[in-house]
């Protein structure tokens, strides 16, 4: 049943009015992927396609593994002691778990914005933009440094709030801006995914917004999968949204289903992703 | 008016216990010290600490009644348990504040020039005039010694038990790491004249027999000073959120320049302080410098030959060897002891001037 959804999905979207996006190639392609701890199966079978320049919405009840799943998509998931995976995640059709491929190299290109805020408290919020840069040694000039932080600190929206307190350190702002610190300290290496994990569960609503804003921005040259337990910020920000499940705790995650979200908040294939959108579970 | 809505002071609230009036506890402490002092004084004579500890169990056993007797069971407790964490607290205190009175009294009449620019080569001249009772013979030998064979375990123990610490923090996992972290305590616990042993038997492998340098002084020192290192270094690392960990490495940032950019810069605040630490725990080290360093009257710069005095072993030596008068020699050894201490609490004023620079701006 996992399978089906996602070979319709391409089909059904064809006959709907985003059918101009069925033509945009996926970014990121993953097929019969499983996930381990160790020789825990934490996530099963997942088949899945993220298109390009839209943002992708993970949903689900705790544990279903999509936190998870988001970490294997750039190779995050392995710096927990034995964890791994089996299967094919690929990014612009080249396998990224493909042996002599690198992880560094994956995950300058697929960024990431954690749950809660984490800027570097060593930094300033300049030396904290910059953190991708500088801490691959990257030789930047003084202007070039400058105009980085200037353009990834607007992008993030943050630009006019601590334009005159650069030197200040990254933890001096308040939990909202440090995320958006974040968002600029990810887009400031020019990744072309961001994957967010849960990004504003540890905000509150005024900050939720602003970052929702700007993720609606972010998405003209970014490609975004977001992890949220907040069902109304899946409904409000993405294009495209898979419902994670499991069947009992301790059985591994797989994925239910996956299609435009405006269809899975209104008329969901599976009766367990009605349940769990309409609030009956989860 | 609301005021009818709150009950009168006077009635007795369900909420409220019977409250003893702060001038108690202070009256009952009077009383203690003064049945102390008396009763001590017409039993045997002027003896504080026997007054001291009369004074101190009278008062825990009237403070802990009268508590019981006004308040409640819960309130005379808590204060029979501060009173015996507060007496504890002195307890602790005096020794130290004893040592630190006797070393000063003691060792601040030989801080004359003469000590710290002379060694203890002494003329025939210098020799009369002790016969007479003048201060002669200085220290700077011994100080140079302890600075240089200190510095020498240093230069091996902080990149060996930092390099250790990291292995175990951030790589080292399975048997190995299991293996080192055991091997680890043990070193912890090597009596301090095994390692002298140790490192004298190492450098008669190489040099034969009687061999004895600074160099095998401070590596007899860095086998006492490296798993303290590992240990502190090891906690300060482990305090590291893994967040900012996964923030570098999702940056596309390798694993090693996460450590170094990242959570050595972090801890580095806790890590010199554990550092420090290790450092005033071996430099007063004598046994395992007497049989490695030996002891030398003059000043020997060279860590790579000849024997080497260190302020602990001087201090010894002038004590079991004090020359003619004997008073000479004791008074050098209280010296070199108030020069140790001194020298202690420099490394740990610089320590925490140091650690509070590095420290993280977020973290202050």
């Amino acid at each position: 049943m996992t399978a089906n959804s996602e070979i319709d999905m391409p089909a059904q979207t064809a006959g709907t009015t985003h059918s101009e996006e069925t033509s945009v190639e996926p970014v990121i392609a993953v097929n019969n992927l499983n996930i381990y701890y160790d020789k825990f199966l934490a996530v099963r079978d997942v088949t899945m396609e993220i298109a390009s320049r839209s943002i992708t919405a993970l949903i689900g009840p705790s544990g279903c593994g999509k936190s998870t799943f988001l970490r294997s998509l750039n190779r995050m998931h392995e710096v927990i002691p034995k964890a791994h995976v089996d299967g094919v995640v690929q990014l612009n059709g080249e396998d990224i778990y493909r042996p002599d491929v690198d992880p560094v190299t994956v995950r300058r290109r697929i960024g990431m914005v954690f749950q809660r805020p984490n800027p570097f408290p060593t930094m300033s919020i300049y030396e904290n933009v910059l953190a991708g840069m500088r801490l691959n040694a990257n030789r930047l000039s003084k202007p070039d440094a400058d105009e980085i932080v200037e353009r990834s600190l607007t992008g993030a929206n943050l630009w006019g709030e601590v334009k005159d307190r650069l030197d200040n350190p990254g933890s001096s702002l308040s939990g909202g801006q440090q995320q958006r610190l974040c968002i600029a300290r990810a887009i400031a290496v020019e990744p072309e995914v961001l994957l967010m994990d849960e990004p504003c569960s540890a905000l509150d609503p005024i900050s939720t917004m602003a970052i929702e804003a700007l993720m609606e921005q972010l998405k003209d040259q970014f490609t975004i999968v977001i992890v949220t337990h907040n069902m109304q910020q899946a409904a409000r920000v993405s294009e495209r949204t898979a419902f994670f499940n499991i069947d009992e705790p301790g059985q591994p995650g797989h994925i239910v289903e996956m299609d435009l979200t405006e269809k899975m908040f209104s008329n969901p294939q599976e009766k367990a992703t009605s349940d769990y959108v309409t609030g009956r579970f989860g | 008016m609301t005021a009818t809505m709150s009950p009168p002071q006077s009635q007795v609230s369900s909420l409220t216990t019977g409250k003893m009036h702060r001038a108690i506890p202070f009256a009952i402490c009077v009383f203690s010290i003064a049945v102390g002092v008396v009763g001590v004084y017409s039993i045997g004579g002027f003896k504080w600490g026997w007054m001291a500890i009369v004074a101190a169990h009278l008062y825990l056993l009237l403070v802990t009644i009268a508590s019981r007797v006004i308040e409640d069971r819960r309130q005379a407790t808590d204060r029979a348990m501060r009173t015996v964490m507060t007496i504890a607290f002195t307890t602790v205190t005096i020794p130290l504040i004893s040592v630190f009175w006797k070393v000063i009294a003691e060792g601040a009449s030989r801080f004359d020039r003469k000590f710290f620019t002379g060694s203890m080569r002494i003329t025939p001249e210098d020799m009369l005039a002790q016969m007479e009772g003048a201060a002669v013979g200085g220290a700077l030998h011994a100080m140079a010694g302890t600075l240089i064979i200190t510095a020498i375990a240093g230069i091996i123990s902080v990149p060996l038990g930092l390099l250790t610490a990291i292995y175990l923090v951030e790589y080292g996992k399975g048997k190995l790491a299991g293996a080192v972290t055991r091997m680890v305590d043990v070193m912890t616990g090597i009596p301090s004249i095994v390692a002298g042993l140790f490192a004298y038997a190492l450098f008669e492998l190489f040099l034969g027999p009687g061999t004895r340098s600074g160099l095998s002084g401070g590596v007899a020192l860095s086998l006492l000073m490296t798993p303290v290192v590992v240990r502190s270094s090891e906690e300060m690392l482990r305090l590291v959120p893994n967040e900012l960990r996964e923030a570098s490495l999702a940056l596309g940032v390798a694993k090693w320049r996460t450590i170094l950019k990242v959570v050595l810069p972090t801890a580095i605040a806790g890590i010199l302080t554990g550092v420090t630490l290790a450092v005033a725990r071996v430099i007063g080290e004598t046994a395992p410098l007497l049989v490695t360093a030996g002891v030398a009257q003059g000043i020997n710069l060279n860590p790579f030959s000849g024997r080497m005095t260190t302020l602990p072993v001087f201090s010894y030596y002038e004590y079991v060897q004090p020359g003619v008068p004997p008073e000479t020699g004791i008074a050098r050894a209280w010296g070199a002891a108030l020069m140790l201490v001194m020298i202690v609490a420099v490394l740990f004023t610089a320590a925490r001037i140091m650690s509070h620079v590095l420290k993280p701006k977020g973290l202050k």
